[in-house]
C-alpha cells in the first residue's frame, strides 16, 4: 500500500476528469473525513484516512483490498477504470448516456452500444469523451466512451456505434477474479 | 607309503579344517552374478540366533558365500597369465544413479522466444533451384556465396538514399553486423546459461537498435549526471524508460513516497487536479464544428416554426441548391499560417 508517484496521480486525475471534469475536487475534498488514493500491485484504491490507517497492521503481502477499487494501471503505464468506482462517479457525472431497455442486456454482456439502442445522450456531449451509461430508470450501468458527439449522434444509422463499452456491472459477475 | 599316508592323512586334516562346498538350503537363493549378489529368503534359526548369534551368523554368510561361489565357477571360465577369471553376466539388480540426473540445458533466448509462441523450426533443403542462375545452389557454405556474388552483380539504389554511397560496401557491411551481433548473441546465451553476469554494453548501432534500446539509453544518460538528471530538461511527451532502475544511477527499484499527513497530501492532490484542470484549452475542431452545426440547426427549426405551412409548397425548390464549398462564410481562422495544436 503505498502513494502515488506524481506521474500516476497525474494519469489518474486526468482519467477521472474525463468522466466527472472538475468534480474531482468533491472526490478529494469531502466533508466526511480525509479520503485519498493507494497503490497495491498497480491498482488504485480509494479509502478513507481511518481505514488506511487500520489496514496499516496488516502486511502488504496478505492486503487484498482495501476501500474501493478505482482501477489499474497496465504494464504501458495507462489507467483503465473499473466498475467498481461506478458508486463514486456515478452522482458526479458530466455526461451521460441512457440505454433504452432493449439495448440495456447488451451493454452489460460487454458490447459497445448502437444508435438504436441510445435512449437519451445529454448535450453538448464531445466525441471520445468518457461518459456515464445509465439505464432509462436512473440506474448507472457502467462507463462508456462517446463514439459520437451529441449532434453526430441524430444522423446517424442506427447501427452505427455511439458509445464504446469500457466497464459495465455485468463484470461483477463475468470478471469476479478480476476485479478486485 | 609312509609318505602317502602322512599326506593323506595331512589331506584329510586340511580337509577337516575347510567345510564343504555343498550346502543345503530349503529355498534356492536368487543370484544377481552381475553385481556378484545372492539374496537369502530362509528363515534365521531363531534359536541358534538367540544361543551363539555371532557364531551362527558367521556360519549363514559363509554358506551363502559359498553358494555364490558355486555359482560363479559354473560360469565359463578363462585362464589368463595364470588367473583364472571369469566373465561376469550383465546386471539385472537396478542401481539408483549416484550424481543426481543432469538438468537439460537452458534455453537460448530465442528458443525460448519459439516456444511461448509456438514457432516450429521448418527443415530447409540443403539445395535450392535458383531460377536465376538456373542451377542448385546450396543453403549456405562458399558456394552460395559465390552464387550471391554472381547474382548481385548490380545494385539498385534506393530512392532515398545517397547516389555516391557504395551500396556494395554497405551491403558488406550489414552483414558484418549482422554476424557479429549474432556471436554477442551467442556469447550471451552462454553467459546466461552458465550464470556469468556480463557487463552490459550500451547502445551498439543507433541505425540498429530497437527504440526500446534508445529510450533506455536516452534515460540512462540523462541520469548520468553529477546532480543524477536533475537538471535536465524534458522534451515534450517524451517518455521515460520503465523498468531500468537497475542501471540507472538515483533510481532505486522500489521507490516509495515518503509519508505525509493526510491534509497535506490532499493539498497535493488539489494542487495536481488544479494543474490538470487549468490545462490551457486547445482549439478543438470537432467541437467547434459540433457547435456550428448545432446553432445551424436550432436556427433551421425556428425558421420552420415561424414560417409555418406557408413555405411548405415552395421548399424543394428552395432548399434544393447543394451548398458549395468555398463560398460559405469563415468563422474561425482567416487562412494560412501555421497550424496551432
Amino acid at each position: 500500500m503505498k502513494r502515488l508517484s506524481e506521474e500516476r496521480t497525474k494519469l489518474l486525475f486526468e482519467k477521472l476528469s474525463k468522466y466527472i471534469g472538475p468534480n474531482v475536487k468533491l472526490l478529494i475534498e469531502r466533508p466526511d473525513g480525509v479520503y485519498c488514493f493507494r497503490e497495491q500491485r498497480d491498482r488504485i484504491y480509494y479509502v478513507s484516512e481511518r481505514t488506511l490507517k487500520l489496514a496499516n497492521t496488516i502486511p502488504p503481502d496478505n492486503l487484498i483490498s482495501i476501500g474501493t477499487c478505482f482501477g489499474k494501471f497496465t504494464k504501458s503505464n495507462k489507467f483503465k477504470l473499473h466498475v467498481t468506482a461506478l458508486n463514486y462517479l456515478a452522482p458526479y457525472a458530466q455526461s451521460k448516456i441512457w440505454l433504452k431497455p432493449s439495448a440495456e442486456q447488451q451493454f452489460l454482456y460487454g458490447h459497445h452500444v448502437p444508435k438504436s439502442g441510445l435512449g437519451r445522450i445529454s448535450e453538448s456531449t464531445e466525441k471520445y469523451q468518457g461518459v456515464v451509461v445509465y439505464s432509462m430508470s436512473d440506474l448507472p450501468l457502467g462507463f462508456g466512451a462517446a463514439a459520437r458527439s451529441t449532434a453526430e449522434c441524430k444522423h446517424a444509422d442506427p447501427l452505427t456505434t455511439v458509445c464504446f463499452h469500457q466497464a459495465d456491472i455485468g463484470e461483477y459477475i463475468r470478471a469476479e477474479e478480476e476485479l478486485l | 607309503m609312509d609318505v602317502v599316508n602322512k599326506i593323506l592323512e595331512n589331506s584329510a586334516l586340511e580337509a577337516e579344517k575347510f567345510k564343504s562346498i555343498s550346502v543345503e538350503k530349503n529355498l534356492e537363493l536368487e543370484y544377481d552374478l552381475g553385481t556378484l549378489l545372492a539374496i537369502d529368503n530362509n528363515d534365521f534359526d531363531l534359536k541358534l540366533l538367540s544361543q551363539r548369534k555371532n557364531d551362527y551368523l558367521l556360519d549363514l554368510a559363509r554358506d551363502n558365500t559359498q553358494l555364490l561361489l558355486n555359482q560363479i565357477w559354473e560360469l565359463p571360465t578363462e585362464r589368463v597369465e595364470e588367473a583364472i577369471v571369469v566373465k561376469l553376466p550383465p546386471q539385472k539388480t537396478v542401481l539408483p544413479r549416484m550424481k543426481p540426473v543432469p538438468r537439460p540445458r537452458p534455453l537460448t533466448k530465442w528458443q525460448q522466444f519459439a516456444k511461448e509462441k509456438g514457432i516450429q523450426k521448418k527443415k530447409k533443403s540443403k539445395l535450392s533451384w535458383d531460377e536465376q542462375l538456373k542451377k542448385w545452389v546450396p543453403l549456405y557454405g562458399f558456394k552460395k556465396a559465390k552464387a550471391e556474388i554472381e547474382k548481385d552483380w548490380v545494385l539498385e539504389v534506393p530512392g532515398n538514399a545517397d547516389p555516391m554511397e557504395d551500396q556494395f560496401a554497405k551491403k558488406i557491411q550489414a552483414k558484418s553486423e549482422r554476424v557479429s551481433k549474432n556471436e554477442l548473441q551467442r556469447l550471451r546465451n552462454i553467459a546466461k546459461a552458465k550464470k556469468v553476469k556480463v557487463p552490459r554494453v550500451g547502445v551498439m548501432n543507433p541505425d540498429v537498435s530497437s527504440a526500446k534500446d534508445l529510450q533506455t539509453a536516452v534515460t540512462v544518460a540523462k541520469a548520468s549526471t553529477a546532480s543524477l538528471g536533475k537538471f535536465q530538461d524534458k522534451l515534450p511527451k517524451e517518455k521515460e524508460a520503465r523498468g531500468v532502475a537497475a542501471i540507472t544511477p538515483g533510481a532505486s527499484r522500489k521507490r516509495k513516497m515518503p509519508p505525509v499527513s493526510g491534509t497535506q497530501e490532499k493539498s497535493e492532490n488539489l494542487a495536481i487536479v488544479e494543474s490538470i484542470l487549468n490545462k490551457k484549452p486547445k482549439l478543438n475542431i470537432e467541437k467547434a464544428v459540433a457547435r456550428h452545426i448545432r446553432s445551424e440547426e436550432q436556427e433551421q427549426s425556428q425558421e420552420k416554426q415561424t414560417s409555418g405551412r406557408k413555405s411548405s409548397n415552395n421548399r424543394g425548390k428552395a432548399n434544393a441548391k447543394k451548398p458549395k464549398g468555398g463560398k460559405g462564410q469563415r468563422k474561425g481562422k482567416s487562412g494560412g499560417g501555421r497550424k496551432r495544436r
